[in-house]
């Protein structure tokens, strides 16, 4: 940690434990521990008291890797900025050297808080790049939408419960991972993991639904339904919690046109911009849900909607169920289809053995196939495609390009979280310092999003 | 690997995706499995590959693509500009309409872009850097996507230039969002955005060398050892591209 | 609890490394380390359904000033690793290394040019949990085997004579290549 004093003065020499360069700027402490004295002592000859304070990128309250840069005068932020890139993975690039289909389980680990979201919008931009976005089955459709707003309820209950943890309610904290627990219980039973699932690939699922899924889920939104009003009880009409979030973080709409908030972030101004009604993909259209919006454009507007829209998409999950038929899960053409036939072994989650049998005994063709398939991919014809959708945080935006080949030439995510803590500055300056954590929160950024 | 795809099919029923005849070469590949200097004996040495990407469409693109590009021509006008001048080419593809922009007129066409009531596109997703190593001249592709709550619409841009002079005119001004993402951009693929307010790295740190998202750039993986093997790192390894 | 009965004399004889080694397990204090996924699974476990309080460690301190055990949760990059050093640099001694999840251990699927290939290359490691990301019971099940590996920790000359041990043994340990398995 450093801290910068802004104004130029002559520090102490015999500086044990702190020790001080002259900049541009002024002086420059770095800080190793206990030596807050002399900081005070030269920060007090000072004229004024602005200090420049590094939060993070360790910091129990900066939501993972994230470093704030606050210049603060008294409790006052009068400035502040942020430093990213400390989670950088290099996924973009990692995807140019692996074939599309793998590159779901490369994606599924970007934002690790809404995986389905990254899968989904990935395998909607290599359909479009293969022009067989009418061919993937309903079933497969129906799915994904299922599988995506389960997400929506787990992402905003992290929201929540981190959020309330970093304002020091541990209460919230603990009932947003107990029933975060119950949504991972579902993606377990149908994926096999409960994160990073790469469930969804290019074409449609990896595998249909296990048995005993549908009774499952149903049984989930009926407890997801009794536990919901938890959260109102505990924290919406709570005159503490309203107090901290109430007129914090404040950005209206001028505001998050020009810096590309969305999500709930937008829709807290008034503006009922969401992707699945405006630009349906996967059959939203014919779903029927509402999209809340709030007009106070603050952190407790944001938290309302993220309530909301938990409601919303149990209401969504329930009409999927209700829509699940029989059928396949993946598009029929074999070119495409990865061959896999899953099954459950000793060692886990792989080929089903009678798969294997059949192909290696039976037929060579179908050997062949297996082969080049897994090992060299279908080609995408050259082109680029941009297919975006509504991510729990926001519009998740990706762009594909390939030159013919079978990897990906080029694929780059356009992030929701990437792009509304950008409206950080905008909501912080001028508030307080405990009210920077406020904001943070209702941003939900999550720096495997931000960073990549 | 030439165009044999048919009409893409967007999802947009009203939308027609034609696909120029012969499109555009991007790039010449020879041989096959990653082998480049010798030692192949694969046999696949003398194969060659052209990359074609969709070619420049022709009127009518179809749908509101007819409006959007009436419209624009209609403001560069009204700017003192000649449409034919800023906009280099017009690519209709798998339903979505790309704007092919001079480097020098960008600023002014996302202007009229965002401003113009029949336009309105007033929410930019960010930029999206491309490296085409094989294109010569126009290696470096900055593409940026348009949305329009308004109207409902989507449209792209894409800004060519060459590696030797990697030079963009910043958009902050008109889509301050741009601001991070063209630090991403600049990061990754040293395209230098002229008029940014601080163009600096974002992702990697301060005192990294090299873009590492350009093509030319290596993945950078270490060889994996396991008990009694070594795999080599991913880009290391055959390909079948 | 069932030992006074077995303590005739309410006297119980041991040794201080045992005493240290049993007082110091029952009270580690993680640091917050989380950098990815694994942050998750490891908030996962500090909460309601797999309770990390039934081993006196819920409390994860925000100083590493107060922490003596950081979990390394998630993929370590580039320009975090100095970072993490330094986190690490801040902990008081005794102190022990969780590396949580494959890309801390090794780089993973990640083997490229913005992730550090191993979070050894940075911090001794005590415990390696593999999982991408491990379960909250693999977790749980890492800081156990870490609880024993803390009770029979060595103190003062024996610790000295420890250390050297494992060096020498680490000296002659066969490189992974050498190594003969299933590829050979």
């Amino acid at each position: 940690m450093s801290t910068s004093h802004a104004t130029p003065h002559a520090t102490d020499p015999t500086a044990s434990q702190a020790s001080a360069r002259e900049t541009t700027e002024g002086t420059v402490y770095t800080v190793t521990g206990g030596d807050w004295d002399e900081i005070a002592t030269a920060a007090a000859r000072g004229d004024d008291e602005k200090i420049i304070v590094n939060m993070g990128p360790q910091h129990p309250s900066t939501h993972g890797v994230l470093r704030l840069i606050l210049e603060i005068d008294g409790e006052t932020v009068t400035e502040a900025r942020c430093g990213i890139g400390y989670l950088h993975t290099g996924i973009e690039k990692n995807l140019e050297y692996r074939n599309w289909t793998q590159g779901t389980t490369f994606v599924t680990r970007m934002d690790y808080l809404t995986p389905f979201f990254n899968e989904t919008a990935y395998c909607l931009a290599v359909e479009k790049l293969l022009g067989i976005e009418d061919q993937v089955p309903d079933r497969a459709s129906v799915i994904r939408v299922m599988m995506m707003e389960l997400n929506r309820i787990s992402s905003h209950l992290v929201a929540i419960a981190t959020g309330g943890m970093e304002l020091g309610a541990t209460t919230v904290m603990i009932y947003g991972f107990r029933d975060r627990e119950l949504v991972l219980d579902l993606f377990e039973l149908i994926t096999g993991l409960r994160m990073n699932h790469a469930y969804i690939r290019p074409g449609g699922l990896a595998q249909d639904l296990p048995a005993g899924a549908v009774d499952q889920v149903r049984e989930f939104v009926k407890k997801m339904r009794r536990n919901l009003p938890e959260y109102d009880k505990l924290c919406t009409g709570n005159p503490v919690f309203k107090a901290r979030l109430k007129d914090v973080g404040y950005l209206d709409l001028a505001g998050c046109m020009a810096l590309g908030a969305t999500g709930p972030i937008l829709r807290s101004t008034g503006l009922p911009h969401d992707l699945r009604k405006a630009q349906p993909y996967c059959g939203y259209e014919t779903y029927d849900f509402d999209v809340p919006t709030d007009t106070t454009c603050d952190s407790y507007g944001r938290f309302l909607i993220r309530l909301e829209e938990m409601r919303q998409s149990l209401r969504i999950v329930e009409q999927c169920l209700d829509r699940l038929e029989p059928g396949p899960v993946m598009v029929a053409d074999k070119k495409i289809a990865w061959p896999a036939q899953l099954a459950l072994g000793p060692d886990g989650l792989g080929n089903s053995l009678d798969h294997i049998r059949n192909i290696m005994g039976t037929s060579m063709e179908a050997l062949i196939h297996h082969f080049k398939l897994v090992t060299e991919g279908f080609r995408v014809p050259p082109g680029q495609a941009y297919a975006a959708v509504e991510s729990a945080k926001g519009e998740l935006g990706v762009h594909a390009v390939s030159d013919g080949g079978t990897r990906p030439f080029r694929v780059h995510f356009r992030d929701p979280s990437f792009t509304n803590l950008q409206t950080m500055a905008a909501m912080c300056e001028g508030g307080q310092v405990a009210d920077v954590i406020v904001a943070v929160a209702s941003i939900d950024p999550v720096m495997g999003g931000v960073d990549r | 690997m030439s165009d044999e795809q048919s009409n893409g099919g967007g999802g947009n029923g009203a939308v027609p995706s034609p696909r120029g005849e012969t499109g555009e070469v991007i790039d010449v590949r020879r041989g096959m499995f990653g082998a480049k200097e010798g030692g192949d004996t694969s046999g696949y040495g003398g194969l060659v590959r052209t990359v074609r990407l969709p070619g420049a469409a022709s009127r009518p693109y179809g749908g509101w693509f007819d409006e959007v590009a009436d419209e624009l021509e209609g403001a560069l006008e009204e700017q003192g500009l000649v449409p034919e001048e800023v906009i280099e080419k017009t690519v209709v593809d798998r339903g979505e309409i790309t704007f092919h922009i001079a480097r020098d007129h960008l600023p002014v066409t996302a202007r009229v872009l965002r401003d113009d009531p029949a336009l309105r596109f007033e929410m930019c997703t960010g930029v999206s850097g491309v490296h085409f190593p094989g294109d010569s001249g126009r290696e470096l592709h900055a593409v940026y996507h348009l949305r329009s709550i308004t109207h409902n619409r989507l449209i792209r841009l894409e800004v060519s230039v060459p590696d030797g002079d990697p030079h963009i005119p910043s958009i902050v001004s008109v889509y301050p969002t741009n601001d991070w993402h063209e630090r991403e951009a600049y990061d990754f693929f040293g395209i230098v955005f002229d008029g940014h307010p601080a163009l600096t790295r974002i992702m990697m740190p301060d005192d990294w060398q090299g873009f590492p998202q350009r093509k030319d750039y290596p993945l950078g993986g270490i060889p994996v050892e396991y008990k009694g093997a070594q795999i080599p790192a991913p880009d290391q390894r055959r390909s079948y591209s | 609890m069932g030992i006074e009965e077995k303590l005739p004399s309410g006297f119980l004889l041991t040794t201080v490394e045992q005493a240290a080694g049993w007082v110091r397990k029952s009270s580690v204090f993680p640091a917050t380390f989380g950098l990815a996924c694994c942050a998750i699974e490891m908030m996962t476990t500090g909460a309601g359904r797999y309770d990390l309080a039934r081993f006196g460690m819920e409390v994860f301190r925000g100083s590493p000033r107060q922490a003596d055990l950081m979990i390394v949760a998630g993929r370590v990059s580039q320009k975090m690793a100095p970072v993490l050093r330094q986190v690490y640099d801040q902990m008081p001694n005794p102190k022990w290394v969780i590396s949580m999840g494959v890309c801390a251990s090794s780089g993973g699927m990640f083997n490229n040019y913005a992730i550090v290939q191993g979070v050894d290359h940075i911090v001794p490691v005590d415990i390696y949990l593999p999982g991408c990301p491990p379960r909250p019971e693999m977790l749980l099940d890492a800081i156990l085997k870490l609880h024993q590996k803390i009770q029979g920790e060595k103190l003062g000359v024996n610790r000295e004579q420890a250390a050297r041990e494992a060096e020498e043994a680490a000296l002659k340990a066969l490189p992974t290549i050498e190594m003969k398995g299933l590829l050979r």
